[in-house]
């Protein structure tokens, strides 16, 4: 059979489509973006990006009910924002085979915590499969559907950015199974929940928990491998990898399947090792499981291993005494590289007015979070999606501009204001709120690699090639203003986030009106999708007054003697420090 | 290709490279292609990458470990045989995880950092020394691509060196590049591969 290199979230796509998988719908989010991308290259599968992954949920829930296998992606955080649908479908069941694919991020790689969505699954009582490479990506994603129906109930997969994101070999099967639509028939009281068939429901779950934890004790997913009988390890996902890299003379017992647990076959297991141990990243889902079984667990005999952050072979041969290879240590004189707005974004010149205003910016989930960082300083709580605009009020409602003589700002991306910010704006709205709320509308979902969402009207049939923007996109493009407008605010104006003068007197302007809510449409199109290049400007008489130096551009650094000077291997003429310059000594002449 | 994964083997038959850049530099295509000829050669390989926010001109990296069998997919300390770094300052930022013996390839540019334009760092001192110190080759990859009239065929170009160091033919190579980049790109990354390979094997690696 032969083997192809692929990613885990390809690998993912790879085992939906073959077990006939119709639709295929999430929300983009690093490290899961990639599956739907995956699977909408291939035949007889329909995908779309939803605004949010709550509504992801239900649209899979709606067609798995109606008898087609539904595949709902997002990353971990997406999860809680699906959450509430995904607490009843595990009441309801599910008719035709749904799966969800929660993709978690240890070490926050590009996330704003670090959360292990198995305890959704525990919590909602659900089967959780838990992949090892992208073999596991494959074999599961395939079986996870026959998995759901034959419980009638949704299935978690659950992968980790390392197997997301690292590409190995899989030998798929290459056919697709043919998979006739389930019939649909009506079931109020199984899809219906009311509290008299809530009540109901909840006593069919607690009979599947007692029949899925029978089918944990031989789920073909999980793997004992018997070795040295000194040391047993349970371990799952990347971390058996790194068990089996650091500790290869250990026996293990990899779970394959995270919930509901093994509770006999781990207990035979610890009895058949000197000593059991559980090793795993960032959380105690497994250890604190193991140990409520009432199988006693060793404790590393180095030292222990850290709650918190991804796990490598090193830091488990450091808890186990295992000496590592000589090398040098790191280099500590070295300039931080954290990531920066591009060369030419058009979030660049925003944060440097807001920064100028001195005003409390409630930030959102983005590129733009970037403007928390130097030179900007100019970002100054993000939480979640769509916080940023019902942060504000908050703040507002506590008095922070009167008490700090500080104005506050929230500000959104377009796709986070479709995702969650149109229900915070509406909350504003509503209750009288005054403040000033700016969209950055980028044109698309920058961060997780330009996706469309529902202000561009790009759906992912059209991006699934990764064209950009399109003129006439096969979907309905939202109108900020009209719908801002419709929510009932009076001052919103649009501004080319490109054009500094321009910026700066609609953030005046707004801030200055305190009698009502004020709302600005920064728009201008991302670098990554507008890859179009100025001429790059000159720089004659420069000053060295350091004020260009201050928008943060990486093409723009400085000289010996303190003056500025172009990179043009970075420059994209975009003008930003041509506006910046108080002398007038960068032009395009 | 029994012999392969025991030549300067590490890690129990196990060879680690080490990708290290900035952000849009291209380790992720230099990855893929190293991926696909140690697959092509009928091993076992793992290739991990970092997408989504470090992307945007922070310090990336992406790890590829090939033998019979491959467990973890990331890089100890001490661990990588070899270092293929995109930039200069990176290559310092990965000198923990060269592995005694091993082989290092740097391309001989510096990318200013955000974190020194703003003046809130410096760049670091004595760069080239202490990467020829600790056995490094220094290569001017990105003059070469340059040269070529392919600027951003650099990531090729340090391919091209790497496939020096590693026991694959070098017709297995040109496949992979055929096989990994855009159709219109073919020749000049071919191009591009071929000079890499020449300057590391003619010792204009310094």
């Amino acid at each position: 059979m032969d083997k192809h290199l692929m990613s885990g979230n390809e690998a993912i796509a790879q085992g939906a489509w073959e077990a006939g998988v119709a639709v295929g719908v999430g929300y983009p989010g690093t490290p899961s973006t990639e599956t739907l991308e995956a699977l909408v290259r291939k035949d007889d599968v329909y995908c779309e990006w939803s605004p949010n992954e709550k509504v992801a949920f239900e649209v899979g829930l709606g067609a798995a009910i109606a008898g087609v296998r539904s595949l709902v992606t997002m990353k971990h955080v997406g999860v809680n924002v699906a959450a509430d649908p995904f607490m009843a479908a595990a009441s309801t069941g599910v008719n035709a085979g749904l799966v969800l694919l929660a993709a978690d991020d240890p070490s926050c790689y590009s996330s704003q915590n670090e959360q292990d969505s198995r305890f959704y699954a525990a919590f909602g009582r659900i089967p959780c499969l838990d992949v090892a490479d992208s073999q596991d990506c494959y074999e599961m994603a395939r079986a996870a559907f026959e998995l759901s129906e034959r419980f009638d109930t949704p299935v978690m997969l659950h992968e980790t950015m390392r197997i997301a994101h690292t590409r190995t070999l899989v030998a798929p099967a290459g056919a697709r199974e043919a998979v006739a639509p389930r019939d649909y028939a009506d079931d109020i009281p199984k899809y219906v929940m009311m509290p008299a068939n809530a009540v109901k429901r909840r006593v069919v779950v607690d009979e599947r928990q007692a029949e899925l934890e029978a089918y944990a004790e031989t789920c073909p997913f999980n793997h004992v491998e018997m070795r040295d009988e000194k040391i047993g390890v349970i371990c799952a996902g990347a971390v058996y990898q790194h068990v089996r890299e650091s500790l290869p003379e250990a026996s293990t017992f990899k779970l394959g399947l995270a919930w509901p647990l093994p509770a006999r076959a781990l207990a035979d297991f610890a009895a058949s090792v000197d000593a059991c141990y559980v090793i795993e990243e960032a959380s105690d889902y497994f250890s604190s499981r193991v140990r409520a079984l009432g199988i006693e667990l060793a404790e590393p005999p180095a030292a222990p291993l850290p709650v918190a952050g991804e796990l490598k072979p090193q830091v488990i041969r450091a808890s186990f005494g295992v000496e590592l290879p000589a090398h040098l240590v790191p280099a500590t004189d070295l300039p931080p590289r954290p990531p920066a707005f591009c060369p030419g974004c058009p979030h660049r010149l925003v944060f440097c007015e807001l920064r100028r205003l001195k005003a409390i910016v409630t930030g959102d989930i983005g590129c733009y979070t970037l403007g928390a960082v130097a030179p900007y300083g100019a970002c100054h709580t993000v939480i979640d999606m769509g916080a940023s605009l019902s942060m504000a009020h908050g703040m507002e409602l506590a008095g922070a501009p009167e008490r700090t003589g500080r104005p506050v700002v929230g500000v959104i991306g377009d796709s986070t204001f479709a995702h969650s910010g149109i229900t915070s704006m509406l909350g504003t709205i509503y209750n009288g709120g005054t403040g000033t709320l700016c969209i950055l509308d980028n044109r698309t979902t920058a961060m997780t690699g330009t996706q469309g969402n529902p202000v561009n009207g790009v759906t992912l049939t059209d991006s699934s090639h990764k064209i950009g923007p399109l003129d006439n996109p096969t979907g309905k493009a939202l109108d900020l203003l009209a719908l801002v407008r419709a929510m009932g605010v009076e001052d919103v104006v649009e501004v080319d986030a490109q054009d500094l003068q321009a910026v700066r007197s609609a953030l005046k302007a707004a801030v200055a009106n305190t009698e009502q809510l004020s709302v600005i449409v920064f728009k201008a199109p991302c670098r990554l999708i507008d890859r179009s290049r100025g001429k790059q400007p000159t720089i004659r008489d420069c000053r060295a007054c350091g004020q260009c130096i201050k928008i943060g551009c990486p093409a723009l650094g400085r000289a010996k003697d303190g003056t500025a000077v172009i990179d043009p291997t970075q420059c994209v003429g975009c003008d930003q420090c041509v506006q910046s310059c108080p002398f007038g000594c960068i032009t395009k002449e | 290709m029994a012999d392969t994964e025991k030549n300067g083997a590490v890690v129990d038959g196990t060879k680690t490279i080490l990708l290290v850049g900035v952000g849009g530099q291209g380790t992720i295509l230099a990855g893929k292609l190293l991926a696909t000829v140690a697959a092509g050669a009928g091993l076992d390989v793992k290739v991990s990458e970092i997408h989504g926010m470090s992307q945007r001109g922070g310090s990336v990296s992406t790890v590829i470990r090939l033998g019979e069998h491959v467990s973890t997919m990331v890089c100890d300390d001490g661990c990588a045989d070899v270092v293929v770094a995109f930039e200069a300052v990176e290559a310092l930022r990965a000198q923990h995880y060269l592995a005694e013996g091993g082989k290092m390839f740097v391309n001989d540019e510096e990318i200013t950092p955000v974190s020194v334009n703003i003046g809130n760092f410096t760049m670091p001192e004595r760069v080239d020394e202490r990467l020829r110190e600790m056995g490094a080759h220094l290569l001017d990859a990105g003059v070469i691509a340059r040269g070529l009239g392919t600027p951003r065929s650099t990531n090729v170009v340090l391919v091209g060196a790497l496939s020096t160091a590693m026991p694959f033919d070098a017709e297995l190579w040109r496949d992979a590049v055929r096989a990994c980049v855009p159709p219109a790109t073919v020749e000049a990354n071919l191009a591009a591969f071929d000079a890499g390979r020449d300057a590391a094997l003619r010792g204009e690696a310094r």
